[in-house]
């Protein structure tokens, strides 16, 4: 063989030599991820996928797991229930991985908890349903950062209270969020001595909701609850602003998007939502536990995709981080991770609320996640 | 009595941007027999388009109206050209399924530029909202209303007065017989997609401020505009107009009096009814229908 031809072979031998014995010296910690990246989740999956990709560079910047460096593995389920099935066959036999964190939606996660349970990999769902971490004792592999949607429900009858209202009408998006959120309201009514007069309902895509609003204003209702994510929420609000209804509007925690403000304009003005912190985290006063790593999270978030990560992004990024700590104190066994989640989760502050976990609870959030928020001159105000 | 006017004009509102997109479906069916089931996401171009011109490059109003219409036309060329002219098929299934695919691609692009959020601008009046008995209408929805009326009488005129609309209406009756009269069939089917490519973004730019507008939602707009198309009668302007706003106000009736939850069935049960007892529709011909043979 002729040196000219010889060389460079050989020099790409050399490479793929050393890329191996790299690859060898530090092996990686492998994590991996279900997020509805594209579909009709994909406004959760987006999100989600951005946070988790920022995390994993800051997270090898600062020497990675006890040196390891982290990978995660992201499989787009595309919104779809045996996508995601499939994608957790395939994280956990093929790349396996210590955890999943992921699904995006409370129907995937449904799908994957049998696998994970099988296979004993520890799960965190980034959806609300209280189904994916109840009841308890069949969910011992499963945990969800998200959360309930009971808690907002219990947040918002425990505003009305004060407010001396008991008599509300409530008005919902016909997909699993708004039948999710339309359920929890009833569920937490009795309870919370509220009284649902009317219920009404409507689609994703509606351009005008006049008639339910109509309906729940001749129904005697002291409030109206808006229970949905998207432009459904604005068009609700700038509908009770056109008719001037005199009664309050609630909305569910999909509200917490800046955006929103932005489409209602003037009709946002004293919308009244319970949020996640992330949203108002400058407005929080310094010594909250959450307000630093709040800070942190946002602003580098918003510096490098140019948006609002939003409740989303920190359902996924407090998915990792309880993965990335427990890995870093307990071991990367799947067991180790799984206990020390379980366990050692105590007054732990993430991004959607400060976390105790226990065997009884899988969550770890109730209803002191939220803030109550009014929407006052076109900005966030924290309610008392 | 004043919730009943509220349940009419929320209906006049949601049934007028029907009857704008039933009007899209009448004209490409009016010069090529094919329903082109993109015809959602024109609208939907037309109203991120305005935004874009209106909020995006600081246009002013007008100039972004024009500049939305001009696009729209464009795309609608480009899309004639590069799905429905290299077919060279007069199969309608064929055609009408390219059109499905055209609608998979468009909205692929658009997330790809406007990304998932929904997007609005300020109505084309300020203002607030008009009460009538005690009862409130937006003023867009007299713009959207507005729109649909101009937008009736004039493709009226063009398909009855014009010799192009005619030519265009004789190339949907047989396209074999018009070539044969010296018609040029495939121009007048590409007029007929830029055309209908600009009533459905108008309709999208006078909508956006009462709907808000994101990538996905066409499919929708396109399902109620197409069974206000199919009230009316395929290819009747007058009958989508009654056609959408009949859906439009059914609609707000059923949720006003029964139940919202029902709303969204009122459409599809017209449809079928019509389908089952009047397949030309409430203004359509039958005697037309069959000798157009299809």
């Amino acid at each position: 063989m002729r040196m000219s031809r010889f060389l460079p072979m050989a020099a790409a031998l050399m490479f793929i030599v050393l890329a191996a014995v790299n690859g060898h010296a530090q092996e990686p910690v492998k994590i991996g991820a279900i997020f509805s990246v594209t579909g009709a989740a994909s406004f959760l999956g987006e999100p989600e996928k951005n946070t988790v990709l920022m995390l994993k560079e800051q997270i090898n910047k600062s020497g990675g797991i006890n040196g390891r460096p982290v990978e995660i593995i992201i499989e787009d389920s595309k919104s779809d229930e045996s996508a995601a099935v499939l994608a957790a066959k395939k994280l956990i036999e093929r790349d396996k991985v210590i955890a999943i964190i992921g699904p995006s939606t409370t129907g995937e996660s449904m799908a994957v908890i049998p696998i994970a349970t099988k296979a004993q990999v520890p799960l965190i769902s980034a959806a609300a349903g209280a189904g994916i971490t109840q009841p308890v004792k069949d969910r011992y592999w499963i945990f969800k950062t998200a959360q309930y949607d009971t808690s907002a429900v219990e947040a918002i009858y425990a505003h009305l209270k004060r407010q001396g209202i008991t008599k509300v009408g409530i008005v919902s998006v016909t997909t699993g969020f708004g039948d999710a959120g339309r359920k929890a309201l009833h569920d937490m009514a009795k309870q919370s001595g509220i009284t649902i007069v009317s219920d009404e309902r409507y689609g994703p895509k509606d351009a005008d909701m006049t008639a339910q609003l109509t309906k729940i204003k001749a129904s005697g209702a002291q409030a109206v609850i808006n229970w949905s994510i998207g432009p459904g929420q604005v068009v609700v609000a700038k509908n009770w602003t056109a008719l001037k209804m005199g009664i309050p509007l609630y909305q569910s925690h999909g509200w917490g998007s800046r955006k929103n403000i932005e489409l209602a304009g003037k009709a946002a003005e004293g919308v009244i939502a319970p949020l996640s912190r992330l949203v108002v985290w400058n407005k929080l006063p310094d010594k909250h536990p959450q307000k630093a790593l709040l800070r942190q999270y946002s602003q580098s978030y918003e510096a490098r995709f140019k948006s609002e990560p939003g409740a989303f992004g920190g359902y996924a990024h407090d998915a990792l981080m309880l993965v990335v700590e427990a890995a870093k104190k307990a071991g990367t066994d799947r067991k180790a991770v799984r206990d020390h989640i379980e366990n050692q989760v105590k007054k732990w502050p993430g991004t959607s609320g400060v976390f105790t976990m226990s065997p009884n609870d899988h969550c770890g959030l109730d209803k002191t996640a939220f803030e109550m928020v009014v929407v006052k001159n076109g900005d966030w105000q924290i309610l008392k | 009595m004043t919730v009943f006017l509220q349940f009419l004009f929320s209906g006049l509102t949601v049934g007028s941007v029907y009857a704008l997109i039933g009007m899209g479906f009448n004209i490409i069916y009016n010069a090529t027999s094919i329903i082109n089931l993109a015809q959602g996401e024109f609208v939907v171009i037309g109203g991120l388009l305005m935004w874009f011109f209106l909020e995006s490059c600081n246009v002013p109003f007008f100039a972004a109206i024009g500049l939305s219409i001009l696009s729209a036309g464009l795309i609608g060329l480009i899309m004639e050209r590069l799905t429905i002219r290299p077919l060279r098929t007069n199969d309608l299934l064929v055609m009408t399924m390219v059109t499905i695919a055209v609608s998979i691609v468009m909205r692929g692009l658009l997330m790809f530029k406007f990304g998932k959020e929904p997007y609005s601008y300020a109505a084309f009046t300020e203002g607030d909202p008009l009460v009538i008995g005690g009862a409130v209408i937006q003023l867009q929805t007299f713009w959207v209303l507005g729109i649909t009326a101009a937008c009736i009488l004039g493709l009226y005129a063009f398909f009855n007065l014009t010799m192009v609309g005619k030519a265009m209406r004789a190339c949907s009756f047989d396209p074999t017989a018009a070539s044969l009269v010296g018609i040029p069939v495939s121009r007048m089917i590409m007029f007929s997609f830029i055309l209908s490519a600009v009533v459905g973004a108008v309709g999208g730019a006078a909508i956006t401020p009462i709907s808000l507008m994101e990538y996905d939602k066409g499919p929708m707009l396109a399902v109620k505009g197409f069974c206000a198309a199919i009230m009316g009668g395929l290819g009747r302007g007058r009958g989508a107009i009654v056609g959408g706003l009949t859906i439009g106000i059914l609609e707000s009736m059923t949720a006003g009096y029964l139940h919202s939850g029902l709303k969204d069935a009122v459409a599809l049960v017209i449809l079928l009814a019509i389908l089952f007892f009047r397949p030309a529709g409430m203004f359509g011909n039958t005697t037309m229908q069959r000798l157009k043979g299809h």
